[in-house]
Protein backbone atom coordinates (compact mmCIF):
# COMPACT_ATOMS: atom_id res chain seq x y z
CA UNK A 1 0.00 0.00 0.00
CA UNK A 2 2.79 2.42 0.80
CA UNK A 3 4.78 1.69 -2.29
CA UNK A 4 6.14 4.74 -4.11
CA UNK A 5 3.83 6.11 -6.64
CA UNK A 6 4.08 6.47 -10.31
CA UNK A 7 1.73 9.10 -11.67
CA UNK A 8 -1.61 8.44 -10.02
CA UNK A 9 -4.07 8.77 -12.85
CA UNK A 10 -6.67 11.35 -12.12
CA UNK A 11 -10.04 11.22 -13.93
CA UNK A 12 -9.26 11.32 -17.62
CA UNK A 13 -5.56 12.04 -17.11
CA UNK A 14 -3.91 15.18 -15.81
CA UNK A 15 -3.12 17.82 -18.39
CA UNK A 16 0.12 19.69 -17.89
CA UNK A 17 -0.10 22.91 -15.92
CA UNK A 18 -3.10 23.37 -13.68
CA UNK A 19 -4.13 20.00 -12.23
CA UNK A 20 -7.58 18.85 -13.23
CA UNK A 21 -10.05 18.74 -10.34
CA UNK A 22 -10.89 15.31 -8.95
CA UNK A 23 -14.56 16.14 -9.52
CA UNK A 24 -15.50 18.63 -12.21
CA UNK A 25 -17.38 21.76 -11.23
CA UNK A 26 -20.46 20.39 -12.97
CA UNK A 27 -20.36 17.13 -11.02
CA UNK A 28 -19.80 19.01 -7.73
CA UNK A 29 -22.71 21.39 -8.36
CA UNK A 30 -25.13 18.65 -9.40
CA UNK A 31 -23.98 16.49 -6.47
CA UNK A 32 -24.93 19.09 -3.88
CA UNK A 33 -28.16 20.10 -5.59
CA UNK A 34 -29.02 16.40 -5.70
CA UNK A 35 -28.13 16.02 -2.01
CA UNK A 36 -30.57 18.84 -1.18
CA UNK A 37 -33.25 17.41 -3.48
CA UNK A 38 -32.89 13.92 -1.96
CA UNK A 39 -33.08 15.39 1.55
CA UNK A 40 -36.31 17.24 0.63
CA UNK A 41 -37.86 14.28 -1.20
CA UNK A 42 -37.04 11.68 1.45
CA UNK A 43 -38.07 13.71 4.50
CA UNK A 44 -41.28 15.03 2.90
CA UNK A 45 -41.96 11.56 1.48
CA UNK A 46 -41.75 10.11 5.00
CA UNK A 47 -44.45 12.54 6.17
CA UNK A 48 -46.66 11.57 3.22
CA UNK A 49 -46.02 7.88 3.98
CA UNK A 50 -47.13 8.42 7.58
CA UNK A 51 -50.57 9.58 6.40
CA UNK A 52 -51.26 6.04 5.26
CA UNK A 53 -48.42 3.64 6.18
CA UNK A 54 -47.76 0.65 3.95
CA UNK A 55 -46.34 -1.38 6.83
CA UNK A 56 -47.70 -1.33 10.36
CA UNK A 57 -44.23 -1.49 11.88
CA UNK A 58 -42.76 1.33 9.77
CA UNK A 59 -43.54 4.88 10.87
CA UNK A 60 -41.38 8.00 10.66
CA UNK A 61 -41.23 10.28 13.72
CA UNK A 62 -42.54 13.74 12.86
CA UNK A 63 -39.28 15.36 14.00
CA UNK A 64 -37.32 13.88 11.10
CA UNK A 65 -39.95 14.69 8.47
CA UNK A 66 -40.48 17.83 6.40
CA UNK A 67 -43.69 19.75 5.81
CA UNK A 68 -45.35 19.68 9.23
CA UNK A 69 -48.57 18.12 7.96
CA UNK A 70 -49.65 16.09 4.93
CA UNK A 71 -50.50 19.17 2.84
CA UNK A 72 -47.17 20.82 3.61
CA UNK A 73 -45.24 17.63 2.92
CA UNK A 74 -47.02 17.24 -0.43
CA UNK A 75 -46.11 20.81 -1.37
CA UNK A 76 -42.45 20.11 -0.56
CA UNK A 77 -42.52 16.78 -2.39
CA UNK A 78 -44.04 18.16 -5.58
CA UNK A 79 -41.71 21.17 -5.52
CA UNK A 80 -38.65 19.02 -4.77
CA UNK A 81 -39.50 16.74 -7.71
CA UNK A 82 -38.63 19.51 -10.18
CA UNK A 83 -35.27 20.03 -8.51
CA UNK A 84 -34.56 16.29 -8.36
CA UNK A 85 -35.61 15.54 -11.94
CA UNK A 86 -34.20 18.71 -13.52
CA UNK A 87 -30.86 18.31 -11.79
CA UNK A 88 -30.86 14.55 -12.38
CA UNK A 89 -31.49 14.91 -16.12
CA UNK A 90 -28.70 17.50 -16.41
CA UNK A 91 -26.34 15.19 -14.51
CA UNK A 92 -27.19 12.10 -16.57
CA UNK A 93 -26.93 14.02 -19.87
CA UNK A 94 -23.54 15.37 -18.78
CA UNK A 95 -22.48 11.93 -17.55
CA UNK A 96 -23.06 10.38 -20.96
CA UNK A 97 -21.87 13.33 -23.06
CA UNK A 98 -18.66 13.98 -21.12
CA UNK A 99 -17.72 10.32 -20.88
CA UNK A 100 -17.80 10.56 -17.05
CA UNK A 101 -20.03 7.47 -16.77
CA UNK A 102 -18.04 5.36 -19.21
CA UNK A 103 -14.69 6.46 -17.82
CA UNK A 104 -15.41 6.31 -14.10
CA UNK A 105 -18.35 3.91 -13.62
CA UNK A 106 -17.25 1.17 -16.02
CA UNK A 107 -16.30 -1.59 -16.23
CA UNK A 108 -18.49 -3.55 -13.82
CA UNK A 109 -16.87 -6.97 -13.61
CA UNK A 110 -18.27 -9.43 -11.05
CA UNK A 111 -14.77 -10.78 -10.23
CA UNK A 112 -13.41 -7.30 -9.49
CA UNK A 113 -16.49 -6.42 -7.49
CA UNK A 114 -16.14 -9.57 -5.39
CA UNK A 115 -12.42 -8.98 -4.89
CA UNK A 116 -12.87 -5.36 -3.85
CA UNK A 117 -15.89 -6.19 -1.69
CA UNK A 118 -13.84 -8.70 0.32
CA UNK A 119 -10.96 -6.24 0.59
CA UNK A 120 -13.35 -3.49 1.72
CA UNK A 121 -14.93 -5.68 4.38
CA UNK A 122 -11.42 -6.42 5.73
CA UNK A 123 -10.73 -2.64 5.67
CA UNK A 124 -7.93 -3.38 3.22
CA UNK A 125 -9.29 -1.45 0.28
CA UNK A 126 -7.30 1.80 0.05
CA UNK A 127 -8.91 4.99 -1.15
CA UNK A 128 -7.29 6.25 -4.32
CA UNK A 129 -8.10 9.84 -5.19
CA UNK A 130 -9.68 10.13 -8.60
CA UNK A 131 -10.26 6.44 -9.14
CA UNK A 132 -13.26 4.39 -8.08
CA UNK A 133 -12.81 0.80 -6.97
CA UNK A 134 -15.19 -1.85 -8.30
CA UNK A 135 -17.49 -1.68 -5.25
CA UNK A 136 -17.78 2.09 -5.58
CA UNK A 137 -18.56 1.75 -9.27
CA UNK A 138 -21.25 -0.80 -8.49
CA UNK A 139 -22.76 1.42 -5.77
CA UNK A 140 -22.78 4.54 -7.93
CA UNK A 141 -24.35 2.75 -10.89
CA UNK A 142 -26.77 1.03 -8.50
CA UNK A 143 -27.93 4.25 -6.86
CA UNK A 144 -28.32 5.86 -10.30
CA UNK A 145 -30.62 2.96 -11.20
CA UNK A 146 -32.53 3.46 -7.95
CA UNK A 147 -32.84 7.15 -8.81
CA UNK A 148 -34.43 6.28 -12.15
CA UNK A 149 -36.69 3.76 -10.39
CA UNK A 150 -37.80 6.18 -7.68
CA UNK A 151 -38.69 8.83 -10.28
CA UNK A 152 -40.55 6.41 -12.58
CA UNK A 153 -42.48 4.78 -9.71
CA UNK A 154 -43.21 8.26 -8.36
CA UNK A 155 -44.65 9.33 -11.72
CA UNK A 156 -46.65 6.08 -11.82
CA UNK A 157 -48.39 6.76 -8.50
CA UNK A 158 -48.72 10.51 -9.14
CA UNK A 159 -50.50 9.97 -12.48
CA UNK A 160 -51.98 6.45 -12.46
CA UNK A 161 -54.59 7.51 -15.05
CA UNK A 162 -52.63 9.73 -17.43
CA UNK A 163 -49.53 7.49 -17.25
CA UNK A 164 -51.39 4.21 -16.75
CA UNK A 165 -49.04 2.20 -18.98
CA UNK A 166 -46.16 3.16 -16.71
CA UNK A 167 -48.29 2.39 -13.65
CA UNK A 168 -49.10 -1.03 -15.11
CA UNK A 169 -45.36 -1.76 -15.38
CA UNK A 170 -45.20 -1.53 -11.57
CA UNK A 171 -48.19 -3.81 -11.12
CA UNK A 172 -50.72 -0.99 -10.79
CA UNK A 173 -51.11 1.84 -8.29
CA UNK A 174 -50.52 -0.21 -5.14
CA UNK A 175 -47.55 -1.98 -6.71
CA UNK A 176 -46.13 1.41 -7.64
CA UNK A 177 -46.39 2.55 -4.01
CA UNK A 178 -44.37 -0.47 -2.89
CA UNK A 179 -41.71 0.07 -5.55
CA UNK A 180 -41.52 3.80 -4.68
CA UNK A 181 -41.02 2.92 -1.02
CA UNK A 182 -38.44 0.20 -1.78
CA UNK A 183 -36.47 2.53 -4.07
CA UNK A 184 -36.50 5.20 -1.33
CA UNK A 185 -35.23 2.61 1.18
CA UNK A 186 -32.43 1.62 -1.22
CA UNK A 187 -31.41 5.24 -1.73
CA UNK A 188 -31.42 5.92 2.02
CA UNK A 189 -29.32 2.77 2.48
CA UNK A 190 -26.86 4.10 -0.08
CA UNK A 191 -26.71 7.48 1.68
CA UNK A 192 -25.95 5.77 5.01
CA UNK A 193 -23.05 3.80 3.48
CA UNK A 194 -21.91 6.86 1.50
CA UNK A 195 -21.80 9.10 4.60
CA UNK A 196 -20.12 6.37 6.67
CA UNK A 197 -17.37 6.12 4.06
CA UNK A 198 -16.92 9.90 3.99
CA UNK A 199 -16.57 9.75 7.77
CA UNK A 200 -13.95 6.99 7.40
CA UNK A 201 -12.04 8.81 4.65
CA UNK A 202 -12.80 12.49 5.41
CA UNK A 203 -10.38 13.82 2.79
CA UNK A 204 -13.01 12.90 0.19
CA UNK A 205 -15.32 15.65 1.49
CA UNK A 206 -13.25 18.65 0.29
CA UNK A 207 -12.79 17.02 -3.10
CA UNK A 208 -16.55 17.20 -3.63
CA UNK A 209 -16.63 20.85 -2.45
CA UNK A 210 -13.52 22.49 -3.92
CA UNK A 211 -12.59 19.79 -6.42
CA UNK A 212 -9.33 18.72 -4.81
CA UNK A 213 -7.96 17.50 -1.53
CA UNK A 214 -7.34 20.09 1.15
CA UNK A 215 -3.67 20.85 1.75
CA UNK A 216 -3.86 23.80 4.12
CA UNK A 217 -2.47 26.36 1.72
CA UNK A 218 0.91 24.68 1.26
CA UNK A 219 2.27 24.00 -2.20
CA UNK A 220 0.53 20.86 -3.37
CA UNK A 221 2.45 20.44 -6.61
CA UNK A 222 4.88 17.48 -6.43
CA UNK A 223 8.26 18.63 -7.68
CA UNK A 224 9.91 16.10 -9.94
CA UNK B 1 -5.28 -5.69 -9.39
CA UNK B 2 -3.07 -4.26 -6.70
CA UNK B 3 -1.55 -1.74 -9.04
CA UNK B 4 -4.97 -0.15 -9.18
CA UNK B 5 -4.53 0.85 -5.58
CA UNK B 6 -1.63 3.22 -5.55
CA UNK B 7 -0.95 4.75 -2.16
CA UNK B 8 -1.42 8.35 -1.07
CA UNK B 9 0.65 11.02 -2.76
CA UNK B 10 3.99 11.86 -1.10
CA UNK B 11 2.88 15.44 -0.49
CA UNK B 12 -0.11 14.22 1.46
CA UNK B 13 2.01 11.92 3.60
CA UNK B 14 4.28 14.82 4.55
CA UNK B 15 1.40 16.91 5.81
CA UNK B 16 -0.64 14.11 7.28
CA UNK B 17 -1.06 15.56 10.81
CA UNK B 18 -2.18 18.95 9.48
CA UNK B 19 -4.47 17.43 6.94
CA UNK B 20 -6.08 15.21 9.52
CA UNK B 21 -6.70 18.24 11.72
CA UNK B 22 -8.29 20.12 8.84
CA UNK B 23 -10.36 17.13 7.91
CA UNK B 24 -11.62 16.79 11.44
CA UNK B 25 -12.61 20.47 11.50
CA UNK B 26 -14.37 20.20 8.18
CA UNK B 27 -16.18 17.10 9.29
CA UNK B 28 -17.29 18.75 12.53
CA UNK B 29 -18.46 21.81 10.66
CA UNK B 30 -20.35 19.60 8.23
CA UNK B 31 -22.01 17.92 11.17
CA UNK B 32 -22.98 21.29 12.63
CA UNK B 33 -24.58 22.48 9.41
CA UNK B 34 -26.54 19.24 9.07
CA UNK B 35 -27.74 19.86 12.62
CA UNK B 36 -28.70 23.43 11.77
CA UNK B 37 -30.57 22.24 8.69
CA UNK B 38 -32.56 19.72 10.69
CA UNK B 39 -33.51 22.50 13.12
CA UNK B 40 -34.71 24.54 10.16
CA UNK B 41 -36.81 21.71 8.81
CA UNK B 42 -38.24 21.23 12.28
CA UNK B 43 -39.80 24.68 12.52
CA UNK B 44 -38.62 27.58 10.36
CA UNK B 45 -39.04 25.97 6.94
CA UNK B 46 -42.62 24.93 7.59
CA UNK B 47 -43.74 28.18 9.18
CA UNK B 48 -41.67 30.63 7.17
CA UNK B 49 -43.95 32.86 5.07
CA UNK B 50 -41.50 33.27 2.19
CA UNK B 51 -40.98 29.53 1.93
CA UNK B 52 -44.73 29.09 2.06
CA UNK B 53 -45.32 31.55 -0.79
CA UNK B 54 -42.67 29.84 -2.95
CA UNK B 55 -44.25 26.44 -2.31
CA UNK B 56 -47.70 27.84 -3.11
CA UNK B 57 -46.38 29.34 -6.36
CA UNK B 58 -44.90 25.97 -7.35
CA UNK B 59 -48.22 24.32 -6.51
CA UNK B 60 -49.93 26.71 -8.99
CA UNK B 61 -47.26 25.76 -11.57
CA UNK B 62 -48.10 22.12 -10.84
CA UNK B 63 -51.79 22.89 -11.49
CA UNK B 64 -50.83 24.07 -14.97
CA UNK B 65 -48.48 21.13 -15.56
CA UNK B 66 -51.24 18.68 -14.61
CA UNK B 67 -53.82 20.47 -16.77
CA UNK B 68 -51.38 20.14 -19.68
CA UNK B 69 -50.87 16.44 -18.91
CA UNK B 70 -54.62 15.80 -18.57
CA UNK B 71 -56.13 14.01 -21.54
CA UNK B 72 -59.82 14.55 -22.32
CA UNK B 73 -60.04 11.07 -23.80
CA UNK B 74 -57.77 8.92 -21.64
CA UNK B 75 -59.99 6.80 -19.42
CA UNK B 76 -59.19 5.73 -15.88
CA UNK B 77 -58.63 1.96 -15.68
CA UNK B 78 -61.83 0.06 -14.89
CA UNK B 79 -62.15 -3.12 -12.84
CA UNK B 80 -64.48 -6.07 -12.43
CA UNK B 81 -67.04 -6.60 -9.66
CA UNK B 82 -64.63 -9.09 -8.07
CA UNK B 83 -62.08 -6.28 -7.56
CA UNK B 84 -64.42 -4.08 -5.51
CA UNK B 85 -62.98 -3.30 -2.08
CA UNK B 86 -65.12 -4.80 0.69
CA UNK B 87 -66.26 -2.12 3.17
CA UNK B 88 -65.22 0.81 1.02
CA UNK B 89 -63.83 3.33 3.56
CA UNK B 90 -65.71 6.39 4.76
CA UNK B 91 -63.70 9.54 4.27
CA UNK B 92 -64.31 13.17 5.12
CA UNK B 93 -62.65 15.94 7.10
CA UNK B 94 -64.51 14.62 10.18
CA UNK B 95 -65.11 11.21 11.73
CA UNK B 96 -67.96 9.03 10.51
CA UNK B 97 -69.75 9.43 13.88
CA UNK B 98 -70.18 13.16 13.08
CA UNK B 99 -71.90 12.43 9.75
CA UNK B 100 -75.17 14.40 9.29
CA UNK B 101 -77.44 12.62 6.77
CA UNK B 102 -79.33 14.67 4.18
CA UNK B 103 -83.11 14.31 3.73
CA UNK B 104 -83.29 13.31 0.07
CA UNK B 105 -87.07 13.82 -0.17
CA UNK B 106 -86.72 17.56 0.28
CA UNK B 107 -83.26 17.91 -1.22
CA UNK B 108 -82.69 19.94 -4.38
CA UNK B 109 -79.49 20.67 -6.26
CA UNK B 110 -79.16 24.44 -6.51
CA UNK B 111 -77.48 25.87 -9.64
CA UNK B 112 -75.66 29.19 -9.87
CA UNK B 113 -73.28 31.14 -12.07
CA UNK B 114 -72.86 30.77 -15.82
CA UNK B 115 -75.83 28.42 -16.36
CA UNK B 116 -78.75 29.10 -18.72
CA UNK B 117 -81.43 27.15 -16.82
CA UNK B 118 -80.92 27.49 -13.07
CA UNK B 119 -84.02 25.51 -12.10
CA UNK B 120 -83.07 23.34 -9.05
CA UNK B 121 -82.94 19.57 -9.62
CA UNK B 122 -84.51 16.86 -7.45
CA UNK B 123 -83.28 13.28 -7.19
CA UNK B 124 -86.26 12.13 -9.27
CA UNK B 125 -85.31 14.67 -11.98
CA UNK B 126 -81.76 13.31 -12.07
CA UNK B 127 -83.07 9.74 -12.37
CA UNK B 128 -84.79 10.68 -15.65
CA UNK B 129 -81.42 11.42 -17.32
CA UNK B 130 -79.28 8.67 -18.94
CA UNK B 131 -77.29 6.67 -16.39
CA UNK B 132 -73.84 5.12 -16.57
CA UNK B 133 -71.95 2.76 -14.28
CA UNK B 134 -68.26 2.45 -13.52
CA UNK B 135 -65.98 0.35 -11.34
CA UNK B 136 -62.93 2.52 -10.72
CA UNK B 137 -60.16 3.10 -8.21
CA UNK B 138 -60.57 5.89 -5.67
CA UNK B 139 -57.12 7.19 -4.70
CA UNK B 140 -56.86 9.22 -1.53
CA UNK B 141 -54.40 12.10 -1.14
CA UNK B 142 -53.12 10.15 1.89
CA UNK B 143 -51.93 7.36 -0.39
CA UNK B 144 -54.41 4.54 0.18
CA UNK B 145 -56.76 3.42 -2.56
CA UNK B 146 -60.00 1.45 -2.84
CA UNK B 147 -62.12 0.19 -5.72
CA UNK B 148 -65.84 0.94 -5.82
CA UNK B 149 -68.81 0.88 -8.17
CA UNK B 150 -70.66 4.12 -8.82
CA UNK B 151 -73.58 4.79 -11.17
CA UNK B 152 -75.35 7.95 -12.23
CA UNK B 153 -75.60 10.75 -14.75
CA UNK B 154 -72.59 11.63 -16.90
CA UNK B 155 -71.73 15.14 -15.71
CA UNK B 156 -71.23 16.32 -19.29
CA UNK B 157 -74.82 15.30 -20.13
CA UNK B 158 -76.06 17.26 -17.12
CA UNK B 159 -73.98 20.35 -17.95
CA UNK B 160 -75.29 20.35 -21.52
CA UNK B 161 -78.87 19.85 -20.27
CA UNK B 162 -78.73 22.89 -17.95
CA UNK B 163 -76.96 25.04 -20.54
CA UNK B 164 -73.78 25.52 -18.55
CA UNK B 165 -71.08 27.71 -20.08
CA UNK B 166 -68.57 24.96 -20.84
CA UNK B 167 -66.02 27.64 -21.77
CA UNK B 168 -65.95 28.77 -18.14
CA UNK B 169 -62.88 27.83 -16.12
CA UNK B 170 -64.28 26.30 -12.94
CA UNK B 171 -67.17 24.52 -11.32
CA UNK B 172 -67.43 24.99 -7.57
CA UNK B 173 -69.40 22.75 -5.19
CA UNK B 174 -70.77 23.35 -1.73
CA UNK B 175 -71.93 20.43 0.37
CA UNK B 176 -74.31 19.77 3.25
CA UNK B 177 -71.39 19.08 5.59
CA UNK B 178 -69.90 22.53 4.80
CA UNK B 179 -67.31 20.90 2.58
CA UNK B 180 -66.32 22.78 -0.56
CA UNK B 181 -64.24 21.94 -3.59
CA UNK B 182 -63.89 22.97 -7.23
CA UNK B 183 -62.72 21.44 -10.48
CA UNK B 184 -61.57 22.51 -13.94
CA UNK B 185 -63.97 22.39 -16.90
CA UNK B 186 -61.91 19.81 -18.84
CA UNK B 187 -62.28 17.33 -15.99
CA UNK B 188 -65.97 18.20 -15.59
CA UNK B 189 -66.52 17.23 -19.24
CA UNK B 190 -64.46 14.01 -19.01
CA UNK B 191 -66.55 10.96 -20.04
CA UNK B 192 -66.02 9.23 -16.67
CA UNK B 193 -67.02 12.20 -14.50
CA UNK B 194 -70.50 11.31 -13.23
CA UNK B 195 -73.10 12.55 -10.77
CA UNK B 196 -73.22 9.34 -8.74
CA UNK B 197 -76.69 8.41 -7.48
CA UNK B 198 -75.92 4.78 -6.67
CA UNK B 199 -73.16 2.83 -5.01
CA UNK B 200 -72.86 -0.90 -5.81
CA UNK B 201 -76.25 -0.87 -7.55
CA UNK B 202 -78.23 0.68 -4.66
CA UNK B 203 -78.96 4.32 -3.83
CA UNK B 204 -75.87 6.02 -2.41
CA UNK B 205 -75.73 5.34 1.34
CA UNK B 206 -75.33 8.35 3.66
CA UNK B 207 -71.70 7.49 4.33
CA UNK B 208 -70.86 7.62 0.62
CA UNK B 209 -72.56 10.97 0.05
CA UNK B 210 -76.36 10.60 -0.32
CA UNK B 211 -78.11 12.14 -2.15
CA UNK B 212 -75.39 12.81 -4.76
CA UNK B 213 -71.64 12.58 -5.04
CA UNK B 214 -69.55 13.78 -7.96
CA UNK B 215 -67.43 10.79 -8.93
CA UNK B 216 -64.23 11.81 -10.76
CA UNK B 217 -61.88 8.84 -11.30
CA UNK B 218 -59.27 11.18 -12.82
CA UNK B 219 -58.85 13.09 -9.56
CA UNK B 220 -57.85 12.35 -5.97
CA UNK B 221 -60.63 11.43 -3.55
CA UNK B 222 -60.93 14.84 -1.86
CA UNK B 223 -61.86 16.36 -5.25
CA UNK B 224 -65.00 14.12 -5.31
CA UNK B 225 -67.59 16.14 -3.33
CA UNK B 226 -70.43 14.33 -1.50
CA UNK B 227 -73.83 15.50 -0.20
CA UNK B 228 -73.71 18.29 -2.80
CA UNK B 229 -76.17 21.14 -2.20
CA UNK B 230 -75.12 23.62 -4.87
CA UNK B 231 -72.83 24.06 -7.83
CA UNK B 232 -71.55 27.21 -9.51
CA UNK B 233 -70.09 27.57 -12.99
CA UNK B 234 -67.62 30.43 -12.79
CA UNK B 235 -64.44 32.05 -14.00
CA UNK B 236 -63.49 33.14 -10.48
CA UNK B 237 -61.32 30.57 -8.70
CA UNK B 238 -63.59 29.02 -6.05
CA UNK B 239 -60.89 27.17 -4.02
CA UNK B 240 -62.05 24.56 -1.55
CA UNK B 241 -61.90 23.27 2.01
CA UNK B 242 -58.56 21.47 1.64
CA UNK B 243 -57.31 23.52 -1.30
CA UNK B 244 -57.45 26.70 0.81
CA UNK B 245 -55.22 24.99 3.36
CA UNK B 246 -52.59 23.96 0.85
CA UNK B 247 -53.63 20.77 -0.93
CA UNK B 248 -52.82 21.07 -4.60
CA UNK B 249 -55.91 22.36 -6.42
CA UNK B 250 -55.78 20.29 -9.63
CA UNK B 251 -54.89 17.01 -7.86
CA UNK B 252 -55.34 14.92 -10.99
CA UNK B 253 -54.58 11.21 -11.19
Amino acid sequence: MDRPITASPVLGGTPPGKPRPLHSGFVRATHWINALAILIMVTSGWRIYDASPLFEAVFFPKGITLGGWLGGALQWHFAGMWLLVGNGLAYVAHGFASGHFRRDFLPLRPREILHDMIAALKFRLPHVAGRYNAVQRLLYVGVLGLGVLVVLSGLAIWKPVQLQLLTAVFGGYEGGRLVHFAAMAGIVGFVVVHLALVALVPKTLPTMIIGRELHLGRAREVKP
Amino acid sequence: MRTLFSGPRPSLRDHKPNVQLAERRLFLRGGLSIGALSLLSGCDLTDNEQVDSVLTAISRLNDRAQAALFSRTTLAPTYTAADITPNFPFNAYYAESKLRPVDGEHWKLELAGRIADKKPWTLADLRTLPQESQITRHICVEGWSAIGQWSGVPFRTFLERIGADTKAAYIGFTCADDYRTSIDMATALHPQTIIALDYAGAPLPDRYGYPIKLRIPTKLGFKNPKQILAMTVTNDYPGGYWEDQGYNWFSGS
